[in-house]
């Protein structure tokens, strides 16, 4: 058995708050082993993105985390600066969900592209900009030697999308972080972003945590889901989908309107933790 | 193509409520001799007791179709009609604005911006219903009329006393809604109106909005770009790219089978069981 | 066309939670712990010249003038100047006018220029480029020219600079607040009201303005430290208060003679009571400022 990439064991975040406290993640674990995909699936609130937050230790201050983060073995909450800033710059690449948010506006697409490579790694410039000019046409951007010279407020956001997913694999992680990569595009714009990181990811063996709301679409790129409700991982594995087994997860897709078929009302989540427990209780 | 051919045979006789003959809106552009055509030529009607859908990407002009049927855009060319009355030269008066509002209202895709954070719901709900009772109905009579149309979407009387940042997204979308109903309109034109909201959500308020629709005469106008929502709730459709019409039908129909290409790459591209992401044609905008 | 993204909504909701939170928070939470310091003093400045007649252990008119210029004792915890006037009797009455002239100035100058801004904001167009042009021309004066030529027409005196003062504050509340007028104006919750058939002047009272009311109010506080040390300036030029009254402005004049013959304090007591009285008013306004900064 092979040691995962990044494995998260019993990982609590706790808010210190004015009178009390309050647990927003509550002892979630996972792993990733190298080269494979999972999905890490919930509604707003549910935690999942914090949990991307807490790999990256990204966490605001005021939030208290324990458990075990790791990632190729080393544990991250014990990382010190230098090695934190060597892990988030290049074991780890980070795409958003929305890519105008992080760029820099008045910077053009190709220093964007090329700068950490000349920075921090000491890539001559040129040599960057001839491997930038190679990704953008891999992830399928036109012209690429043209963009690198226009900003990012005269690309779409779709095209945008491609730039990050070329700036991700420029830097040569192990693992790539999606946080909801596709949901400020159109349909056809996320099928198609999906289609290249899912593409290129495979061709280079990386490892990818996709943080979605979408069960389907997680579905379609992952090989495992994990389901998150309130700060907890209610299920995972690769039945999930086809076969959930938590009351959660069924309701959650049966909650989801079909393309296929109309129904006269859409079953709605009557899920309750705290119910549920009891009846579990109650069970055994 | 033209939604006026594909009128069902249940249709005949009866009056559609909203006529658009060929909706131009052109917006000034960036420079002078570069306008932006958001809307080109759509048609179509909306009959009584209807839910139509206006399908599209961002950029397609399904919003702006929305926005000029209401009066928050002007209409460039092109005639607009609600149950007869041309609404084509836009509002003048204080008067038609209220005439208008009884008969198509709007709930906005974001119940956040939409409510009045300093206002509590049962006043958000009563102003409405203030606007459009006839005189001589007491502030009573307008409380009590609020409290039963904010129960009737699903929030007890206690909401009323509550303001907006005390509700969820969901609740919040009720009140929307329960301030569409207070004017008692014959059009609710929803846009995207429930796209911000998590699935769980989402199928609470598509619910609700049927159930409306089983208890009163109430059309919808629904904009989305959601294919699954859309055959949920819809029962006819257009679809726009580029501010044009380019396929319109009976919703299952055309999404069981369709026939424009520009149809077809939509449908492909949601995602369900056994599908894979696809890469399109290399991008040059 | 316009459909916000998910990002911007979240984004937004984010925030809006910040401002939710920030119903529940008290007074001390909202201003930090220097704005607190802040409001305490001003407080026991503003009750001190409230309770004046009660507090101030001396007449501040009355003139022992045997005792004139008489150091700080017992008696006179901060002596007396040049005519035996107790001086912590003055500053205390003084701090009264010194407040209660700049107070008034930012009251109406608040009261037209929300007015005005809130016109503009509506009807945009026409009327907006009148207003905003006439505020621009009143911007480009400096206040204390609209209190001279007050002076000149009607001769020297508090209400007359008050007056002038006011007119020349409409600027800075009604600029900042028609821009925030303007913001509120394309939410959609405005668009609803426009949509459900409110009238423009209901939509402007019962929508925007409780929406651009926090901003109303840092804008009149942040502009009040401004109006207290122009309306001083004025008293000590002798174009405000007039003798004998007691006022902040006219003290530092009065005692600047006595300064000349060894006697300093009462320059430097009124003098350093318009200092904190300022520093009081502009660190709470700076807070209220950026609350009402964040709520966006």
């Amino acid at each position: 058995m092979t040691e995962p990439l990044l494995m998260l064991d019993d990982v609590r975040a706790t808010l210190r708050l004015r009178g009390g406290h309050q647990t927003l993640l509550d002892g979630v674990s996972f792993e990733i082993h190298a080269g494979e995909a999972l999905g890490l699936v919930g509604e707003s609130g549910s935690g999942k993105s914090l949990t991307t937050r807490a790999i990256t230790r990204m966490l605001d201050p005021a939030f208290r985390v324990s458990g075990e983060i790791a990632f190729d073995g080393t544990s991250v909450l014990a990382m010190n600066q230098a090695a934190l800033r060597r892990y988030r710059s290049t074991d780890v690449g980070m795409i958003f969900q929305d890519p105008r948010a992080h760029v820099n506006p008045v910077h053009r697409v190709g220093d964007f592209l090329t700068e950490a490579l000349v920075r921090e790694r000491g890539v001559d410039r040129r040599e960057a900009e001839r491997r930038a000019v190679v990704l953008l046409d891999e992830v399928g951007v036109r012209n690429p030697e043209q963009r690198l010279r226009q900003y990012p407020h005269e690309l779409s956001g779709g095209l945008l999308q491609r730039v990050m997913i070329a700036s991700v694999l420029l830097a040569e992680p192990k693992l790539i972080l999606a946080d909801e990569p596709t949901t400020a595009l159109d349909v056809t714009a996320q099928s198609d972003v999906m289609a290249i990181l899912d593409e290129q990811r495979r061709a280079r063996g990386l490892a990818l945590l996709f943080i979605t709301h979408d069960l389907e679409l997680a579905a379609a790129c992952c090989d495992r889901l994990a389901v998150m409700y309130a700060g907890e991982i209610v299920e995972q594995g690769a039945h999930v989908y086809h076969a959930p087994t938590h009351p959660y997860t069924v309701e959650l897709l049966g909650a989801r309107p079909s393309i296929d078929q109309r129904v006269d009302r859409l079953p709605v989540l009557r899920y309750d933790r705290e119910t549920h427990e009891l009846l579990k209780a109650e069970a055994s | 193509m033209n939604g006026a051919e594909l009128i069902g045979t249940e249709r005949i006789g009866t009056e559609p409520i909203v006529v658009a003959n060929r909706l131009r809106k052109v917006f000034p552009g960036p420079t002078k001799d570069d306008p932006v055509i958001a809307v080109d030529e759509v048609s179509f009607e909306l009959y009584p007791n209807e839910c139509l859908a206006i399908v599209g990407e961002s950029g397609s002009g399904k919003t702006t179709v929305a926005r000029m049927l209401v009066g928050l855009e002007t209409v460039t060319e092109g005639e607009l009609t609600v149950r007869g009355d041309s609404r084509t030269k836009g509002v003048k008066n204080l008067a038609d604005r209220r005439r208008w509002a009884r008969e198509v209202q709007y709930v906005f895709q974001d119940p956040y911006s939409s409510l009045n954070g300093r206002q509590r719901i049962g006043d958000i709900v009563g102003t409405s219903v203030g606007l459009h009772v006839g005189a001589g109905v007491t502030r009573r009579e307008v409380q009590d009329r609020a409290l039963g149309i904010l129960d009737s979407v699903g929030l007890g009387q206690s909401f009323a006393e509550k303001y907006p940042h005390q509700l969820s997204g969901g609740q919040r979308q009720r009140v929307a809604i329960a301030r569409a109903l207070a004017a008692d309109p014959a059009v609710i034109v929803l846009d995207e109106a429930v796209a911000a909201l998590d699935v769980s959500i989402q199928a609470q308020i598509l619910n609700l909005l049927s159930d409306i629709r089983a208890e009163r005469d109430v059309s919808y106008l629904f904009i989305s770009h959601d294919l699954a929502v859309v055959n949920q709730i819809s029962e006819r459709m257009i679809v726009m790219e580029q501010g044009r019409v380019v396929d319109a039908g009976v919703t299952a129909e055309l999404l069981a089978d369709p026939q424009h290409p520009y149809t077809r790459s939509l449908r492909a591209a949601v995602p369900r069981p056994g599908w894979k992401p696809v890469r399109r044609e290399r991008l040059a905008s | 066309m316009t459909t916000p993204s998910t990002t911007s909504l979240a984004v937004a909701r984010a925030a809006r939670e910040r401002r939710s939170a920030g119903f529940a928070r008290t007074t001390a939470d909202r201003l930090g712990v220097v704005g607190s310091i802040a409001a305490g003093i001003l407080l026991v400045i503003v009750l001190a010249a409230v309770f004046a007649p009660i507090v101030a252990p001396y007449d501040p008119d009355y003139p022992d003038l045997l005792a004139s210029l008489s150091g700080p004792s017992p008696a006179h915890l901060l002596g007396t100047d040049a005519l035996g006037r107790d001086i912590l009797s003055r500053l205390i009455w003084g701090a009264r006018i010194t407040l209660a002239g700049p107070g008034l100035v930012i009251l109406i100058a608040t009261v037209i220029g929300v007015l005005l801004a809130l016109f503009a904001a509506w009807r945009r167009g026409r009327a907006d480029t009148v207003i905003t042009w006439l505020l621009d021309v009143l911007f480009a004066v400096p206040g204390i020219v609209f209190g001279l030529i007050a002076v000149a027409i009607w001769g020297p005196s508090l209400v007359t600079v008050v007056c002038g003062l006011a007119i020349a504050y409409i600027p800075y509340v009604a600029r900042v607040v028609r821009g925030a007028a303007l913001r509120e104006r394309n939410m959609p919750y405005v668009s609803a009201a426009w949509l459900q058939g409110q009238s423009g002047t209901g939509i402007t009272f019962t929508q925007i303005l409780p929406n651009v009311q926090p901003i109303v109010i840092a804008q009149a506080v942040s502009s009040l430290g401004f109006a207290v040390i122009e309306l001083a300036a004025l008293s000590f030029l002798g174009l405000g208060v007039q003798p004998p009254t007691a006022d902040l402005g006219l003290m530092v004049k009065s005692g600047f003679d006595s300064v000349l013959r060894g006697h300093p304090t009462e320059a430097i007591a009124a003098g350093a009571l318009i200092v904190v009285i300022v520093w009081c008013v502009t660190v709470i306004g700076d807070r209220l400022t950026s609350n009402a900064r964040s709520m966006r």
